[in-house]
C-alpha cells in the first residue's frame, strides 16, 4: 500500500472506497464503471435491436390489415409447434426486460457515482463546448422512454388504457389508439425522446466498447444521426398517418 | 573548521577510472539496505531518478517536493533533447567525442573524469529511458532517431517531439511512484526544504521540511541527505525557470558549510521569446532545436530595423552567425550564440516594437522542405510562440532574445558527489556539475539522469557502507530544536516587518541589478555597483517588506520571501565570484577579456581552478573565503574555443 | 504588435481553508495590457491587493509555459478558460475585450478538494499513476535502446497520449468529474508501446479501479478533450475501456498454474 503522510490537504478523499470482499470476476467486472458502461452499451445494443425490428413489423401497417394482424399471429406462435404457443415470445420479452432492468440499474448508480464525485458544484455557470442536448438529457429522456413503454403497454399489447382493444386485431388496435389526438401527441414526443436517446446512445456504445479507429471514428456520429433518425421517421409516420386518415 | 576540497578522483586512465571506483565502493548487503533512511529533496530529473533507484535498491527513501505532485519540477520543461554517445548514425561518435565536445563546450572549466564518466553511462540512460516506455521519436524502420544540437558535429540528441524534458521526467516520475506503491518511498509533497541540519560532527543528519499547506515545520531525520533542488536561475527573476525554481535549499546547505562553486557560471539562452513589456512574470524558452532550421538576422541597417521582416531584401540582412563562424553557422554553442544577439542589439540593430530581439527566421526551410515537415519537427513550438506573441511563426520571422536558462554553479561536490558536508550530496543542476563554464545543449537532461540514475546510487553505498549500525539522530535532539528554532525566527522575522512593497517588487529589482550587471557581459565597473547595491536592497528589503497572512496556512508571499531572502545573498556572492575571475570563459564573459575578434580570452594560467567559496558570515563580500580546486587536464590540451 | 489596455472587472472564488465557506470577491482592474498572459493579470491583480492590505488569491502556478500542469483554473465557465488546447498560464489577455467580466473558480470535484482560493489538492491523480502507470524496469536493467524497434505509428499515439500534463482540467470539466481522459492517457503511453505489454493487463485492472474509487465514470460528452490543453483525444478512452475488458475476461494463466486470488 502507498505510504504517504496523512495530511488532509494532500491526501486523495476516496469517494467509492473499493468492495471489501473479493468476489467472481464477472461481478468485479461490473462492479467497476468501466464494466456498467460496457452492460450498458450490449443492453442498449440489445434494446436498439428491439425498437428497430418493432419498427419494421409495424410497418407491416401500410401493407394493410391482413399482413400485420399476421404478422402479430407470426409472433405469437413463434416456432409453435416445436415449442408451446407463445413461449418464445415470452423468453423474448423477459429477455429484453432483464436488458431494460440491467441497463437502467447501471444507469441509476452510475448517476450516483457521478453525484457523489462532486457534491459542491460550479458556483458561476458552466460554459459547455461539448455537452449537446442529447448528451445532457439522457437520464430525462430515458426517464420519459421507461414511463412511455408503461403506457404503451397498457395501451396496445394489454389494452387496459384502450377501451376498443381487441386482443390480435393489431391494426384495428394501432389506429383505435392513434386516432386519439392525445394518445398521438405523447406517442409523438415520446418518440422524438427515444430518438434523442438513441443518437448519444448509439454514440455511445462506440466508445464505451472501445470501438474506435481513426479511420471510421468519423462517422460514429453519422451512424448514430442516421439510425436514430430513421427510426423517428418510421415510427412518427403511424399516427401522422392515421390522424390524417391515410391509414383508417 | 578550515574547509578542504578534496575532489576524491580516483588514479588510473582516463576510460577506466569510473569502472575501477565503482569496484572499489563499497557495497550494502540487499538486507541491510532498508536499515538506512536516505532523505532526497527534489524530484526532478535527478532527484526522481535518485530516488526510485535507491527505493528499487531497498533503501528506506523519503523524497520531498514542493509542488503538489512529483511530476511537476521543472525538468518537465526542457524541450529539445538529451545527447548520448550512442552512434546510432555511424557519424563518428564516440564516448570520446561527447566527453571531448563537452569539456570543449565547457571551456576547459569541467573535471575530465566526471565528463568522462558523464559520457560513459549517457548511453545506459537512453536504455533505461526506452526501457521505461519515454516515447522517443523514430524513423520509420522502428529504430530511435537522432538530431543534431548547438556544439557538436554530430547527431546525438535524442528526443521525444519539443517535450522531451517532461518524457524523461515522467519516465523518473513513474518509477518513482512505483515505489511509492510498494512503500520503498515515502512522499511528502507540498513540503518544502527551509534548513539542512548537522549533527555535532558536522555531518548531515536530516532537514527541517515546512508543510505549505498548513505552514507546521517538522523534523526528519536521515543518514544521508540528497539536494537534487535544480539551479539559481531566478536570481534573475525574469528566466526560464519556473517561477517557484529557488535555491534555497542549496543557500541553506551553503551557510551550513557546503562550499558553492563558480556562482558566476550562468547560462543564457539564445532563443527565448523577448520580452514586452514591464510587468512580465517569466520568459519563454524555445527549443535551441529551432536553429537546425531556422536562420538568425538582423537588418544590416538600423533604418530598417522597424520595417516588417519582410520588407527588409535578402542583401540587407546579415545573417551575423553564418558569416562570423561559416562551420557551425547558427548552431555555435549557446554563449556564443546569445552574445552575438546582445551585441547586434546593443549595436541597435534590435528589432520588434522593444528593438529587444533578432530573427529566428524559417522562410528558406519552408521553401526548401514545406510547412508541413517544419510543422512536423516544431510544429507544437510553433503553436506556443503564437499564442504568446499573437504573431504566426509559418509567416513571419519569430523574435528571439537571449534569457538566462541554467546555472552551471552550484554547490561543490566531489567525485561521490558528495558536498563538503559529510553525507549531504547534491545532484543535477544543483551541483557545481560537468559543465564546466557552458553548457552543451540537451546536456542538462543528460546530466541530471546520470547523477540520479547511475552515478549516486553507486557512490550512496560506499557512503552508507561503513556507517551500518548508526542510529538516526532523534528529531528531539537539540540539533534540530535549534534548526527549528532558527527557521521559526527567518518567519518571524520576515512576518515582522510590515513595510511596503510586496516580496516581487524586491525580487524584480534584484533581477534587474544582477541582470544589468552580471549578465551576459559583466565588467568590473558594473560588478563592482552590483556589489553596493545588492547589499542595500537587502537592507531595504528586512525594513520594508510587506508579507500578509500568517505563518500557519497557504502563504505563497512568505514562500516567496524566504526564498527571496536567501537568493539575495546567493545573488552578492555570485557578483563576487564573477568579480574575482579576472577572465572570460563560457556563460562567464568579462569585457575587459576578449580578443580582438570580440570572443572570450581565458586566462589558464591564473583561473583553471574551480572557485569554491566558503560561507564565512553575512558580511558576503567580506566573509565569504574562496577555495581553489585546480582542474588537471591529461587527456585533452585546452585550446582556444572556435566555431569558425 | 501593439498592445492595448484593459479594464476588466474580475470576480474570484475567495476561500479562506478547506473548510471554509468561500465567496466571490469582485476586483476592478485598470490597464491589464493584452500582451499578459492570464496569471500575470493575476500577479498584477495580486500587487494592488497587497498594495491595499488585503491578502492576496492563492493561486498554483509554476512554469508558466504550459507544461508542468500546475495551473488551472475555471475562467467563465470552461477550464483553462476559452482558448482550446491552451492551459491557463499560456492564455493571454488578447482573448478578451476591455469592459469584459471574467468570473474565476477553483477546479471542483470530491477528488480536488480546495486548499485555498483557487488552489486545490490533485494528489488522487498521483494515487491511480502509483497504481499502475510505469513500466517495471529497475535502473541498470535495460537492454539497449535499438533492441526492439518500436513501429513510428505506435511511438507517435504512444507520444499524442504521453502529452498529458496532469493538470486535471479534464475532472474539471467533466460533468461527472471523471477522471477517465487522465488515466486512459497514461494507460495508452504505456499500453501502444511494446515494452510495456507484460504488465498491459495488470495495468489496465489496476488502474481503472484505483480510478473509480476517486472520480465518477464516463458519459461520454467528450468535454474533456475540448477543455485538455494537449488536445488528448477521447479514442484513448474506448482504447482503455476495450482493455479493460480483455484484463477481466481472457485467461492468461498457463495451464498447471494454481489459482491464486
Amino acid at each position: 500500500m502507498a505510504k504517504t503522510m496523512s495530511r488532509p490537504g494532500a491526501t486523495a478523499p476516496v469517494v467509492n472506497p473499493p468492495a471489501a470482499k473479493s468476489a467472481p470476476w464477472p461481478v468485479t467486472f461490473y462492479r467497476s464503471a468501466v464494466g456498467k458502461k460496457w452492460v450498458m452499451a450490449i443492453t442498449g445494443l440489445g434494446l436498439l435491436g428491439f425498437v428497430i425490428a418493432h419498427m419494421i413489423g409495424n410497418l407491416k401497417m401500410y401493407l394493410g390489415r391482413e399482413d400485420i394482424d399476421a404478422y402479430g399471429h407470426a409472433l405469437r406462435t413463434l416456432l409453435h409447434p416445436i415449442m408451446p404457443n407463445e413461449l418464445v415470445l415470452w423468453i423474448l420479452r423477459l429477455g429484453l426486460f432483464a436488458m431494460l432492468v440491467a441497463h437502467i440499474h447501471a444507469a441509476a448508480t452510475l448517476t450516483i457515482m457521478n453525484k457523489k464525485a462532486r457534491p459542491v458544484g460550479y458556483q458561476s455557470p458552466r460554459q459547455y463546448v461539448a455537452v449537446n442536448f442529447a448528451s445532457k438529457s439522457m437520464r430525462y429522456t430515458g426517464l420519459i422512454v421507461f414511463l412511455y413503454l408503461i403506457f404503451h403497454l397498457l395501451d396496445l399489447t394489454i389494452g387496459t388504457t384502450n377501451p376498443d382493444f381487441v386482443e390480435g386485431r393489431v391494426y384495428d388496435n394501432l389506429v383505435a389508439s392513434m386516432s386519439r389526438p392525445a394518445v398521438a401527441i405523447v406517442y409523438i414526443l415520446c418518440n422524438i425522446a427515444i430518438a434523442v436517446h438513441l443518437f448519444h446512445g448509439i454514440w455511445s456504445v462506440f466508445q464505451s466498447m472501445g470501438l474506435n479507429n481513426p479511420r471510421y471514428n468519423v462517422a460514429r456520429r453519422w451512424v448514430a444521426m442516421a439510425l436514430s433518425g430513421i427510426i423517428l421517421v418510421g415510427n412518427v409516420s403511424f399516427p401522422i398517418m392515421i390522424l390524417a386518415g391515410v391509414v383508417h | 573548521m578550515s574547509l578542504q576540497l578534496d575532489s576524491r578522483i580516483p588514479g588510473g586512465a582516463l576510460s577506466d577510472k569510473w569502472e575501477n571506483y565503482k569496484f572499489d565502493l563499497k557495497l550494502v548487503n540487499p538486507n541491510n539496505r532498508r536499515k538506512f533512511t536516505v532523505i532526497v529533496v527534489g524530484t526532478g530529473l535527478a532527484g526522481g531518478a535518485a530516488a526510485a533507484t535507491l527505493g528499487e535498491l531497498g533503501y528506506n527513501v523519503k523524497v520531498f517536493t514542493y509542488h503538489d505532485s512529483p511530476r511537476r519540477a521543472h525538468s518537465i520543461a526542457a524541450q529539445g533533447g538529451i545527447n548520448a554517445a550512442k552512434n546510432y548514425r555511424g557519424d563518428g561518435d564516440s564516448i570520446h567525442r561527447l566527453f571531448y565536445d563537452t569539456i570543449k563546450g565547457g571551456d576547459f572549466r569541467a573535471r575530465e573524469a566526471n565528463v568522462h564518466r558523464l559520457a560513459e553511462v549517457s548511453t545506459n540512460i537512453i536504455d533505461q529511458c526506452v526501457a521505461q516506455g519515454v516515447p522517443f521519436g523514430r524513423e520509420y524502420g522502428g529504430l530511435l532517431d537522432n538530431r543534431s544540437f548547438g556544439g557538436a558535429q554530430v547527431s546525438r540528441t535524442f528526443y521525444a517531439r519539443g517535450q522531451t524534458g517532461q518524457q524523461l521526467l515522467l519516465g523518473a516520475y513513474q518509477s518513482l511512484a512505483r515505489q511509492i506503491h510498494l512503500g520503498t518511498c515515502e512522499l511528502f509533497n507540498k513540503m518544502e526544504l527551509v534548513d539542512v541540519v548537522l549533527n555535532n560532527d558536522g555531518q548531515a543528519c536530516g532537514i527541517i521540511a515546512r508543510d505549505l499547506l498548513t505552514g507546521e515545520l517538522s523534523r526528519h531525520a536521515g543518514h544521508a541527505v540528497v539536494l537534487a533542488t535544480g539551479g539559481y536561475g531566478n536570481v534573475y527573476f525574469l528566466s526560464t525557470n519556473a517561477k517557484n525554481s529557488n535555491a534555497t535549499a542549496a543557500w541553506r546547505a551553503h551557510r551550513k558549510g557546503a562550499a558553492f562553486a563558480n556562482p558566476c557560471y550562468t547560462q543564457i539562452h539564445p532563443t527565448c521569446i523577448p520580452p514586452s513589456d514591464e510587468f512580465q512574470s517569466k520568459l519563454v524558452l524555445m527549443s535551441e532545436s529551432l536553429r537546425n532550421d531556422g536562420r538568425i538576422w538582423v537588418p544590416r541597417n538600423a533604418d530598417d530595423c522597424g520595417l516588417d521582416a519582410s520588407a527588409v531584401p535578402e542583401d540587407a540582412r546579415d545573417y551575423y552567425l553564418e558569416r562570423k563562424y561559416p562551420a557551425f553557422g547558427n548552431l555555435v554553442p549557446r554563449d556564443i550564440a546569445s552574445r552575438n544577439a546582445k551585441t547586434m542589439v546593443d549595436q541597435g540593430l534590435g528589432i520588434g516594437p522593444l528593438r529587444n530581439g533578432v530573427y529566428l527566421d524559417f522562410s528558406h526551410a519552408i521553401e526548401r522542405l514545406g510547412a508541413d515537415v517544419i510543422k512536423g519537427r516544431y510544429g507544437n513550438l510553433f503553436d506556443m510562440y503564437e499564442r504568446i506573441t499573437g504573431e504566426d511563426p509559418y509567416k513571419v520571422p519569430m523574435r528571439i532574445y537571449p534569457a538566462t536558462h541554467y546555472t552551471m554553479g552550484g554547490l561543490w561536490v566531489d567525485y561521490n558527489l558528495q558536498t563538503t558536508v559529510p553525507g549531504l550530496f547534491a545532484i543535477g543542476e544543483a551541483n557545481f556539475s560537468d559543465h564546466g563554464a557552458n553548457r552543451l545543449g540537451a546536456s542538462a537532461l543528460m546530466q541530471g539522469l546520470a547523477d540520479g540514475y547511475f552515478v549516486l546510487p553507486p557512490t550512496m553505498a560506499g557512503f552508507l557502507a561503513p556507517r551500518l549500525g548508526e542510529s538516526l539522530v532523534s528529531t528531539s535532539d537539540p540539533v534540530f530544536e535549534q534548526a527549528e528554532r532558527d527557521v521559526r525566527d527567518r518567519i518571524d522575522q520576515l512576518l515582522a516587518v510590515k513595510g511596503t512593497h510586496s516580496v516581487d517588487h524586491y525580487h524584480r529589482e534584484l533581477g534587474k541589478l544582477v541582470w544589468d550587471y552580471c549578465g551576459m557581459a559583466r565588467n568590473a565597473a558594473g560588478l563592482e555597483k552590483a556589489l553596493s547595491e545588492i547589499p542595500a536592497l537587502r537592507a531595504e528589503f528586512y525594513k520594508d517588506l510587506k508579507v500578509l497572512g500568517s505563518a500557519e496556512s497557504v502563504n505563497q508571499s512568505l514562500e516567496k520571501a524566504l526564498r527571496v531572502a536567501d537568493v539575495m545573498e546567493l545573488a552578492e556572492l555570485k557578483v563576487r565570484d564573477a568579480l574575482h575571475r579576472e577572465e572570460s570563459c563560457g556563460g562567464h564573459f568579462r569585457d575587459e577579456h576578449q580578443t580582438d575578434e570580440g570572443e572570450a580570452k581565458r586566462d589558464d594560467e591564473n583561473f583553471m581552478y574551480v572557485g569554491a567559496w566558503e560561507w564565512g558570515g553575512s558580511d558576503i563580500q567580506r566573509d565569504a573565503v574562496l577555495h581553489k580546486e585546480p582542474l588537471v587536464y591529461e587527456a585533452v590540451k585546452p585550446t582556444q574555443r572556435s566555431y569558425k | 504588435m501593439s498592445t492595448n489596455m484593459l479594464n476588466l472587472t474580475l470576480k474570484v472564488w475567495r476561500q479562506d481553508g478547506p473548510n471554509s465557506a468561500g465567496r466571490f470577491e469582485t476586483y476592478q482592474t485598470t490597464t491589464i495590457a493584452d500582451d499578459a498572459s492570464f496569471l500575470e493579470m493575476l500577479d498584477y491583480v495580486n500587487e494592488d491587493l497587497v498594495a491595499g492590505d488585503v491578502e492576496p488569491i492563492t493561486f498554483d502556478h509554476d512554469c508558466r509555459e504550459g507544461i508542468c500542469g500546475t495551473c488551472g483554473v475555471m475562467i467563465n465557465g470552461q477550464a483553462h478558460g476559452p482558448q482550446r488546447g491552451t492551459a491557463t498560464c499560456q492564455l493571454h489577455m488578447r482573448q478578451f475585450r476591455s469592459g469584459d467580466t471574467i468570473v474565476i473558480e477553483p477546479w471542483r470535484a470530491a477528488a480536488f478538494p480546495i486548499i485555498r482560493d483557487l488552489m486545490v489538492n490533485r494528489a488522487a491523480l498521483d494515487r491511480v499513476v502509483e497504481s499502475g502507470g510505469y513500466i517495471t524496469v529497475s535502473t541498470g536493467a535495460a537492454p539497449d535502446a535499438n533492441i526492439t524497434p518500436v513501429p513510428r505509428d505506435a511511438a507517435e499515439a504512444a507520444m499524442d497520449a504521453a502529452a498529458c500534463i496532469g493538470c486535471g482540467a479534464c475532472v474539471a470539466a467533466c460533468p461527472n468529474s471523471a477522471g477517465q481522459l487522465f488515466t486512459s492517457a497514461k494507460l495508452a503511453h504505456l499500453n501502444l508501446l511494446p515494452q510495456g505489454q507484460a504488465e498491459r493487463w495488470s495495468r489496465s485492472e489496476a488502474m481503472v479501479e484505483t480510478m473509480e474509487q476517486y472520480f465518477g465514470s464516463c458519459t461520454n460528452h467528450g468535454e474533456c478533450q475540448e477543455a485538455c490543453p494537449k488536445e488528448i483525444s477521447i479514442d484513448f478512452i474506448a482504447m482503455m475501456n476495450r482493455d479493460y475488458l480483455k484484463a477481466k475476461f481472457t485467461n492468461r494463466r498457463r495451464g498447471g498454474q494454481r489459482k491464486s486470488g
